[in-house]
């Protein structure tokens, strides 16, 4: 956890957003992230983000699904209490599967939205700063962190030659912390940007 | 880039109205800002008394025993399991919506599957209860789980559909919550950061997780919607597939038929639609959202409507052919004796008449865009929903096998009639707090067909056809020459 500086630039229109996303990162830049009010297609190829497996997970735990309840019902019916049900056998796998399907969606279900909040870090009382109040409202904001050799001003301008209406330079604590919301961020009395 | 994006000229826009981005936040939003409306205050209030009424007759249920209901050792099902599969079904169409509907990329369904999912998860609430209740001894309903005790440890029988039952619904609602509270998280960070009152700020901040709007995890909430989807979709199918098995894996006649499954599926989704009907009307006029809800979107669930209600219609007489051909004496009695005819007889062609005649109405295109007629629709095709599932209980059980454990009438105590009132209260209740705490249309989905589907984007499609091909390449060319010259002169 430490205090960073970055350098915002806010866009009011998609269309203007994805030249100017190639256009700074031609320039070298790194985006620390880009803040959209609604998912923007191809965006995400467009920053260089690599694409995400969380579906794959979202198989391994329907598989764990799976497989629990036919190791579990077949244990119970032919090894811990067989019950003699008309003479039909024990091992009754048909009569199994709405179980057996009902657990594999409950387990890929659970298991990928947990996934989900604990990769994008999102649980109540978690706190990230806000960089723009309007970034889940109208505007697309795009965050680039400054490094030692940053220089600031002409990345300000650079963003502002992109069609950027608004650019300002921020210090804010680039993960998460337990916070509320209607308090304002005080985690370092002194912030030690160089 | 928005220009290379294909969109029929035949469609009408999914928003009315030259909305941007930040009106379409203001539109919705505003509610949970302002003070409720008089009319929200009557309605909440009223669903509030029914709610406690409901309580009062559950009380009673649970102290004095299934007594205090007039269901007997004939019609053992009665209201109480009616009023279960009543309200399962009525879930089934926001799953519908929210999920095949999002498969099928129909995108129409932004503007209503927000709601209509929150009425799946009342309405499986509701549900729940009654087959709870009916236990009797409620206390040991944990009983239904396969837990490790001390009486073995004895297992619940995984064989039984009644058990499939305790799974499917526990999972159609575990995931239903995950898949709504998921697709809440943007917009309940929208509302947080709009706020300007301590109090809702802190609220809503807990509520939306820290939600941010970055863009890798709009990637992954994307890739979670489209896996929650594809696993609701087989889902929604299974819930009510295995409720069917309660009635088919019986050998009652008139319940044991292989029809069961499509035919209670596809009922599920004519009575869930009907419900999404009301509950929309009458969000958009209370709400003014009719910008959103258009007149395309009511006509395109009417048009669900009347698919669904003719598959309905279908296996209706499909089970009337069924069971003159089987040349069963049982299932002949039941259907040309007892159902069609005898002391509910009234019951069968009331739901004949609200399930099977009245939808096909709706092929008029007149009276699909027409709202006080879809709204009347909409109860009437509940009504019909409800006598389907009384008829199939009732009429039933009353003639069984036995003649001498025949019933003669059955009629609900107020006790009865109180629990199912008292669903609704719950039901209400909750869709009312949904409706003032939360944005009841999906805003950042809204916003993503925005540019592709709305009004402002349609007109300027049109400005395209119209011009001439020299002067749209002349255009383009010119803009792209002025980005140029900005460029330069800032470096």
């Amino acid at each position: 956890m430490a205090l960073k500086k970055f350098v915002v630039g806010c866009f009011e229109d998609e269309k203007v957003l994805f030249p100017a996303v190639a256009k700074v990162r031609k320039a070298g830049y790194k985006f620390h992230d880009i803040y959209t009010p609604f998912p923007v297609h191809g965006l995400d190829s467009a920053m260089g983000l690599r694409e995400t497996s969380i579906h794959t997970a979202g198989f391994l735990y329907g598989l764990v699904g799976t497989t629990t309840a036919v190791t579990f019902m077949t244990w119970v019916f032919t090894k811990d209490w067989p019950v003699n049900i008309g003479g039909k056998p024990n091992f009754a796998l048909p009569a199994w599967i709405p179980i057996t399907f009902e657990l594999t969606v409950l387990c890929a279900a659970v298991g990928m939205v947990l996934t989900f909040c604990y990769i994008c870090q999102l649980a109540p009382f978690v706190k990230k700063h806000t960089f723009h109040a309007r970034a889940t409202d109208d505007l697309f904001v795009m965050v680039i962190e400054c490094g030692e050799k940053t220089n600031e001003d002409e990345l300000k301008a650079l963003l502002t030659s992109v069609g950027a209406q608004e650019v300002n330079t921020q210090i804010a604590e680039e993960g998460w912390w337990i916070g509320r919301y209607d308090q304002e961020q005080s985690l370092y009395k002194e912030p030690n940007i160089a | 880039m928005s220009a290379t994006k294909y969109e029929s000229q035949l469609r009408e826009p999914l928003v009315n109205g030259n909305k941007t981005y930040g009106q379409v936040t203001q539109d919705i939003v505003h509610t949970i800002e302002a003070k409720p409306t008089r009319l929200w205050y009557i309605g909440f209030y009223i669903s509030v008394a029914l709610l406690m009424f409901g309580a009062y007759s559950v009380y009673r249920e649970v102290t004095y025993g299934i007594g205090q209901w007039n269901v007997n050792r004939t019609i053992g099902w009665g209201w109480d399991i009616t009023n279960f599969v009543w309200w399962v079904g009525i879930g089934h169409a926001g799953t519908l919506i929210s999920a095949i509907l999002l498969l099928f990329r129909q995108g129409w369904r932004t503007g209503v599957n927000r709601a209509a999912e929150a009425m799946t998860i009342f309405a499986v609430m509701c549900a729940g209860q009654f087959p709870i209740f009916h236990m009797g001894r409620v206390w040991l309903a944990f009983f239904t789980l396969p837990y490790p005790n001390t009486r073995g440890p004895l297992w619940p029988n995984f064989n039984s559909p009644l058990l499939w039952d305790v799974f499917a619904i526990s999972t159609y609602f575990t995931v239903s919550l995950l898949f709504w509270y998921s697709g809440l998280l943007p917009d309940l960070a929208t509302v947080r950061d709009r706020a300007k009152t301590k109090i809702r700020k802190h609220l809503y901040g807990v509520a939306s997780f820290g939600w941010s709007g970055s863009t890798k995890h709009w990637q992954r909430h994307e890739s979670l919607s489209l896996v929650l989807a594809g696993l609701s979709t087989p889902l929604v199918l299974s819930v009510h597939t295995i409720v069917s098995f309660d009635f088919a894996t019986s050998v009652v006649p008139g319940w044991h038929t292989t029809i069961f499954p499509p035919y209670f599926v596809a009922g599920a989704i004519f009575s869930g639609f009907a419900m999404v009907q009301t509950l929309m009307l009458i969000l958009r006029k209370v709400m003014g959202l009719h910008d959103y809800i258009t007149l395309g979107h009511i006509e395109a669930m009417n048009k669900v409507i009347v698919l669904t209600g003719s598959i309905v219609g279908c296996a209706y007489l499909t089970e009337l052919f069924m069971a003159w051909y089987s040349q069963v004496p049982f299932e002949q009695d039941i259907f040309f004796k007892y159902r069609i005819a005898g002391p509910y007889g009234w019951s069968y062609w009331l739901m004949m008449t609200c399930n099977v005649v009245s939808p096909q109405l709706f092929w008029f295109t007149k009276l699909r865009r027409n709202v006080l007629f879809t709204f009347i629709m909409s109860i009437v095709v509940n009504i019909g929903m409800w006598f389907e599932r009384f008829v199939i209980i009732v009429s039933s059980l009353y003639r069984d096998y036995l003649p001498s454990s025949w019933s003669i009438y059955y009629r609900p105590t107020i006790w009865e009639v109180g629990f199912y009132l008292g669903t609704f209260g719950l039901f209400f209740t909750c869709f009312f707090l949904f409706s003032k705490y939360f944005p009841v249309i999906a805003i950042a989905e809204i916003k993503y067909v925005l540019k592709g589907t709305g009004e402002s984007f349609k007109n300027e499609m049109e400005g395209l056809e119209s011009k001439q091909l020299d002067a749209f390449v002349e255009e383009m060319h010119h803009g792209h020459h002025e980005e140029g010259t900005v460029k330069i002169a800032h470096h």
